[in-house]
């Protein structure tokens, strides 16, 4: 809208003069485009049954009402599972401790792996040496293996599935954000800065993490998606929340058995992981692609290591 | 009468009323530009940032970069008007008939293909009924008409194995294989040495004449133009303002804009103020309906605001002003005191810094040699030398950038450490550092008061209030006025960034200055003001100034002494003046010779010498 | 999993920080050499790393590992045993040296479920994964490529808007949502063409029945092609933008030439690294749906030996992915070196 179609350089220098790198306005922006709006509002539609669930239902997740795989009743719109009981209750009790898990291992896993990926970037040598080092050797796992391999040590626990999840994450998350730092550290304006011989943490939090706060926002948002995959497959695999818990992945694996039956018990469940990582997965392409528009990375790529004068 | 009638067929190449908009936002980016080239002679596009120049140049070959649509006007060709062919006949024009080269030699050659095969594609197109396999005899008689040698070498390489000047080469090589009638050019000296520019100037001169070639040769920088175009069409806000023969439009312009660019660019042979143009451009849509340079214009009458159309004068002239005898001319220059440092009994003399052997190193590669040097208080010290010299590397020494030195760097009494880290804050302070990019410069994410705020929070121990008023000072020192504190970079131009970066290492209380090539990445216009104000700065404030440049007229406009580095070690040294007039070393009459120059200086008094 | 960043793939390729290397040393002389023999130091470096965690995660387990596993079946002698298997008896270090030193001669130890060589249990296994791999990511990454190379040539199109959007669908549902949608359509509640689950008699080969193979490779396809097309897709498109082709164009080059012979040179590198990538998604994706289909491959194995705390089928298990993800990241760090002219030179 702003880039007036001119050269790379041009268009960046344009689109520079977009005021500082609100990450609200980059939001809002984000939800104007069609993929934004429609991203939103699915995610918006699964979180509010998640979270308002527990509240609207009716009787007891746990209860048996009725008989395995019932078809759909006036009482029951969507059947019966398994062990007879109602599929609706389970659904809206369900899904609040997958989104909550999620949220959680996510804020933990980039969190971590954006100070280990500027750290990285930032004092080079050695450090960085031993930071991407280890990030390899957890990065060698597939990440649900990995999540596996600790789940079989200590037993399906809540703080585990976020620990390990979140150690998924983190050296993804290093990666990107130490090859988006390092372009920043680069910059002449972290230069000037070190050369008032501020120190480097203050450096590192005040110019390099603002610079690459695009890259983590589009990261969070791919890894919140990952994070609900990775432990609504846990549920699935039965290493998530223990039965008679309701919990949509598990239900999912629980009722696969009657799907000639009452596809409802499984489909519903399935549905709304679908519609919500579906939904993220969307809004976060959205907002990828209004940064593309306005970017410091793309700036970066284009190299500002020769002198480019304003648009000829 | 349309151009092509006035000036009769035997024109190579007539653009006629060219318009080039922007497709979406439906913003003309160029607006009635129109020129003629003739069979053998170089046509120099001049123009600053936001000219339309490279536009326009790129329009000859009826292309446009995406988002952009040419959407007017005709470029008359061999009988056929360019802008009207099919995709088919634009394929067979360019390459064939027409060709063009780049800026960016680095960037247009593909990387993952060998040199000698991106040659050959030309003749694929163009000549395919030729020999399958290109013969490498013609591909290596094209690379030595370039003046590359080792052609073998050449042609099986791939492009990041070639140096700057051998690509450029390899790109002109390219653009002359089949023979075009029509070459564009579109700064292709960009980012190389002196040297290396000049000899490719010669080389596209010399092509030029001995096939009878035309070639558009786009440039903002002056030097250049003069040194190689027969016609000169100047270009301002996507406008073309005056084109004519080079004698005529460099020499004795007519158009006020020419002649305040002509003021801004530093004189080869004298010390004189530089004068720079006020204001800005206009960004395209924001254009006045009249002339485009009327509000920074120094002769605007009330007719200004009507549109103005080019208009013949004599000796084929094109002049796009309303003013009927063009603009008187302007006073010369004020010439520039010999020396700064001449400013009376109260001037601090002696000397600020030593450097003694000071030799440092990337790796294990060398790049400054016992370089030892004395720098007087309240003096200009230019470092010149071309890339490669070691100039830049010196810099980051003195300020402590670079810390992997040896031998002994004393600034204001003090002897410095090789790092930062063991330098006292105040020595820090002392020593500020001006980046040459000033898009880089800045942190995008702080407004300008932010930036200032930040080193006097750092280096004192102010009040608010305190801070603020010498933010406000420092900001008027520059030329800047106050509601440039709540922007952000990215709403400035270069030139206001560039103060702006000079403000943060002002608002310190510097006694050292280091300008690494501050004004290279400017237009020339906006590098005059910018040099004129550091030398305002460093007499009013009594700052000395360590200016490191490969721009000699700006080294003659700027600085008291010089010295000229070239593999690390200096090679010369002396007053400016001394250095330049009479340079004693091989290298520095090597590097003046071959340095273009804007230099008609009879004509001043009406007769056209060179 | 298939979820992945828009940036470049962060394969092992990640951005060296240049050093500066003498012209005249034997690592300038040699780059490609130096770079193999680097990634092979690192990825050998890493593979003990991996050995050091999973050793780590799976010995220290609270209480005695013994009791654990063993659980109401713990006579004495069966500890005994199993305390020697599992060289309890000597400190961490020893442990884990006896351990690496088991391994290294080829001795997984015995599953403590089946009381089998390790060895024995998962070779077949390994064989049946790899069928699914193979075919997987053969037919993904051509399809894939296909399509995204079509996508980016004509790009803003019909084919390109349409083939984004399934493929930003498809790139989001979780594989197990995947595989059980294709089984309700064509085993179960739409048609009943094929198995719903895809058990191999233990002893026979997997191609036997072919049939049990359609759904677990279809599942495979369909949750890795749509990396492999937008990773393809912008590549080309970079390409395509980039300066060298705009003077394709400006010296007569036609579409298809400034496709095939400028564009897609360049993104050779990218697809390939996106191909090897490809390959470690499948890695990680043949855990669920193995399990979805009760097919027995090595992901299942794993899965069951951590249900049932089969410690050393877990170990094993473990680091034969890790290796093969070790291996893949080597492999494909090399081949898109070789690919990309550019990046052979010695970072000088």
């Amino acid at each position: 809208m702003n880039s007036l179609g001119l050269s790379k350089e041009a268009r960046l220098a344009v689109g520079r003069r977009a005021r500082g790198q609100n990450t609200l306005r980059l939001l809002r922006n984000a939800l104007r485009t069609p993929r934004g709006a429609t991203g939103a509002t699915l995610v918006a539609i699964v979180v509010l049954i998640a979270a308002l669930g527990p509240l609207l239902a009716s009787g007891s997740p746990t209860g048996s009402p009725g008989l395995p795989f019932e078809n759909p009743t006036e009482g029951a719109i969507f059947g019966y599972d398994e062990l007879g009981r109602d599929v609706l209750t389970r659904v809206l009790h369900g899904g609040w401790t997958l989104l909550l898990l999620a949220a959680a291992a996510t804020i933990v896993g980039v969190g971590a792996g954006t100070i280990v990926g500027v750290a990285a970037a930032y004092f080079k040598g050695l450090s960085d040496g031993v930071l991407m080092r280890t990030a390899d050797i957890v990065l060698a796992f597939p990440q649900l293996v990995l999540a596996l391999l600790l789940v079989s040590v200590a037993g399906p626990s809540v703080t585990l599935i976020v620990f390990a999840v979140a150690l998924a994450h983190t050296p993804q998350v290093a990666r990107v954000v130490r090859a988006a730092a390092l372009d920043v550290c680069e910059r002449d304006y972290v230069k000037a800065i070190e050369l008032f011989r501020i120190s480097s943490w203050r450096v590192i939090f005040g110019e390099v993490v603002p610079g690459v706060v695009s890259v983590i926002m589009v990261e969070l948002g791919l890894r919140l998606t990952y994070s609900i995959l990775v432990i609504a497959a846990l549920s699935f695999l039965g290493f998530g929340l223990q039965p008679p818990d309701p919990n949509w992945g598990l239900m999912v694996n629980e009722n696969r058995i009657g799907l000639s039956q009452n596809p409802w018990a499984l489909v519903v469940p399935a549905g709304l992981i679908a519609v919500l990582t579906i939904g993220m997965n969307t809004f976060t392409d959205a907002v990828a692609r209004v940064l593309l528009g306005v970017d410091e990375i793309a700036a970066t790529r284009a190299g500002m290591t020769t002198p480019t004068p304003e648009p000829k | 009468m349309t151009l092509a009638a006035a000036a009769g067929e035997q024109s190579l190449l007539a653009v006629e009323d060219l318009h080039v908009r922007a497709t979406r936002q439906r913003v003309d980016i160029v607006t009635g530009v129109s020129f003629t080239l003739e069979r053998g002679s170089v046509l120099g596009l001049v123009g600053e940032s936001g000219s339309g120049k490279t536009t326009t140049a790129l329009a000859v070959l009826g292309y446009a970069r995406r988002g952009l649509s040419i959407s007017g006007g005709t470029v008359s060709f061999q009988g056929r008007d360019v802008l009207s062919m099919s995709p088919g006949e634009l394929l067979d024009l360019r390459g064939g008939s027409i060709a063009y080269v780049a800026q960016d030699p680095a960037s247009a050659l593909n990387p993952a293909l060998k040199v000698g095969h991106q040659l050959a594609e030309v003749f694929r197109i163009h000549q395919p009924e030729g020999q399958k396999r290109i013969g490498s005899d013609r591909l290596a008689a094209l690379l030595t008409e370039v003046g590359l040698e080792h052609v073998p070498v050449v042609t099986e390489s791939y492009p990041h194995q070639l140096s700057g000047g051998q690509q450029q080469r390899v790109m002109v090589a390219m653009a002359f294989a089949c023979r075009p009638s029509v070459i564009v050019l579109d700064e292709p000296t960009t980012g190389l040495d002196v040297t290396t520019q000049r000899r490719v100037l010669d080389t596209v001169r010399s092509l030029c004449r001995s096939h009878g070639t035309g070639a558009i040769y786009v440039s903002h920088d002056l030097a250049v133009v003069a040194d190689i175009a027969d016609h000169v069409g100047v270009m301002y806000s996507g406008a073309m303002v005056e084109v004519g023969e080079a004698t005529q439009v460099l020499g004795n312009p007519s158009h006020p804009y020419t002649q305040a660019l002509l003021a801004a660019v530093p004189s080869h042979s004298r010390r004189e103020r530089l004068r720079g143009i006020g204001g800005l451009p206009p960004q395209p849509g924001q254009r006045p309906s009249g002339c485009a340079f009327a509000p920074r214009c120094g002769f605007v009458q009330p007719a200004c605001s009507e549109p103005v159309p080019l208009v013949a004068r004599e000796r084929g002239r094109l002049v796009r002003c309303v003013l009927p005898n063009g603009a008187e001319s302007a006073q010369p220059a004020a010439a520039a005191n010999e020396r700064s440092d001449d400013l009376g009994p109260d001037a601090e003399q002696g000397v600020i810094a030593t450097v003694r052997d000071l030799s440092a190193s990337y790796g294990t590669v060398e790049v400054v040699k016992d370089v030892t040097l004395s720098l007087n208080r309240s003096t200009c010290l230019a470092v010149v030398g071309e890339s490669g010299s070691g100039k830049t590397t010196f810099a980051r020494c003195l300020v402590g950038m670079h810390s992997r030195w040896h031998g002994e760097i004393t600034i204001d009494g003090r002897e410095l450490p090789a790092a930062l880290s063991r330098r006292s804050i105040d020595d820090v302070r002392r020593t500020q550092y001006i980046f040459q990019n000033p898009y880089g410069a800045l942190n995008p994410r702080r407004t300008v008061e932010q930036l200032l705020d930040q080193p006097l929070k750092h280096f004192f121990t102010l009040s608010g209030t305190e801070r603020g008023e010498r933010i406000g000072e420092t900001l008027a020192a520059v030329s800047l006025s106050g509601d440039m504190l709540d922007r952000y970079p990215g709403q400035l131009s270069g030139g206001e960034r560039q103060r702006v970066a000079i403000a943060r290492a002002l608002v310190v209380e510097p006694r050292l200055l280091i300008c690494d090539e501050v004004t290279s990445a400017l237009d020339v216009s906006v590098q005059a003001s910018v040099v004129e104000l550091l030398r305002a700065l460093q007499q009013s404030r009594r700052l000395t100034l360590l200016f490191i440049t490969h721009n000699l007229p700006l080294v003659r406009a700027i600085a008291d002494d010089v010295v000229v580095m070239s593999a690390g070690r200096i090679v010369e040294r002396g007053s400016a003046t001394d250095v330049l007039d009479r340079p004693q070393h091989e290298y520095t009459r090597e590097l003046i010779a071959n340095a273009p120059a804007v230099d008609f200086s009879g004509t001043r008094d009406g007769s056209t010498s060179r | 999993m298939t979820v992945e960043s828009q940036g470049p793939p962060a394969l092992g390729v990640d951005v060296p920080v240049p050093v500066p290397v003498d012209p005249g040393s034997w690592r300038a002389a040699h780059p490609l050499t130096w770079l193999l023999v680097q990634r092979l130091a690192i990825g050998l470096l890493t593979l003990v790393g991996v050995s050091m965690l999973v050793f780590a995660a799976t010995m220290l387990l609270p209480g005695n590992a013994a009791y654990a596993v063993l659980g109401q079946s713990a006579t004495p002698e069966r500890l005994a045993a199993l305390e020697a298997q599992l060289h309890l008896d000597q400190s961490v270090v020893g442990q884990y040296t006896s351990w690496a030193g088991d391994l290294l001669r080829g001795d997984l130890g015995n599953s403590l479920v089946a009381n089998r060589p390790v060895s024995d249990l998962l070779r077949p296994r390994i064989e049946n994964s790899i069928v699914l791999v193979v075919f997987a990511g053969v037919i993904a990454s051509v399809i894939g490529t296909l399509l995204g190379v079509l996508a980016a040539a004509r790009r803003d199109g019909v084919l390109d808007h349409l083939l984004s959007v399934v493929f930003l669908t498809l790139t989001a549902l979780p594989e197990f949502v995947v595989a059980i949608f294709l089984v309700m359509i064509f085993a179960t509640n739409v048609w009943h063409i094929l198995p719903a689950i895809s058990p191999v008699p233990p002893g026979t080969s997997v191609f036997s029945t072919p049939d049990v193979l359609v759904l677990p490779v279809a599942t495979l396809i369909l949750v890795v092609i749509p990396y492999v097309f937008r990773m393809t897709r912008a590549a080309v498109i970079e390409a395509l933008e980039s300066e060298y082709v705009e003077m394709a164009v400006l010296k007569g080059a036609s579409r298809r030439r400034r496709l095939f012979a400028h564009a897609l040179p360049n993104a050779a590198a990218p697809i390939i690294q996106v191909v090897g990538l490809n390959l470690l998604y499948l890695a990680g994706g043949i855990v669920v749906i193995e399990f979805v289909f009760n097919y027995p491959g090595i992901g299942q194995g794993l899965v069951s030996a951590v249900q049932a705390r089969d410690i050393p089928v877990i170990q094993a298990a473990v680091l034969v992915l890790a290796a093969f993800y070790i291996a893949v990241n080597i492999a494909t760090d090399v081949v898109a070196l070789l690919a990309s002219p550019r990046r052979r030179r010695a970072r000088t």
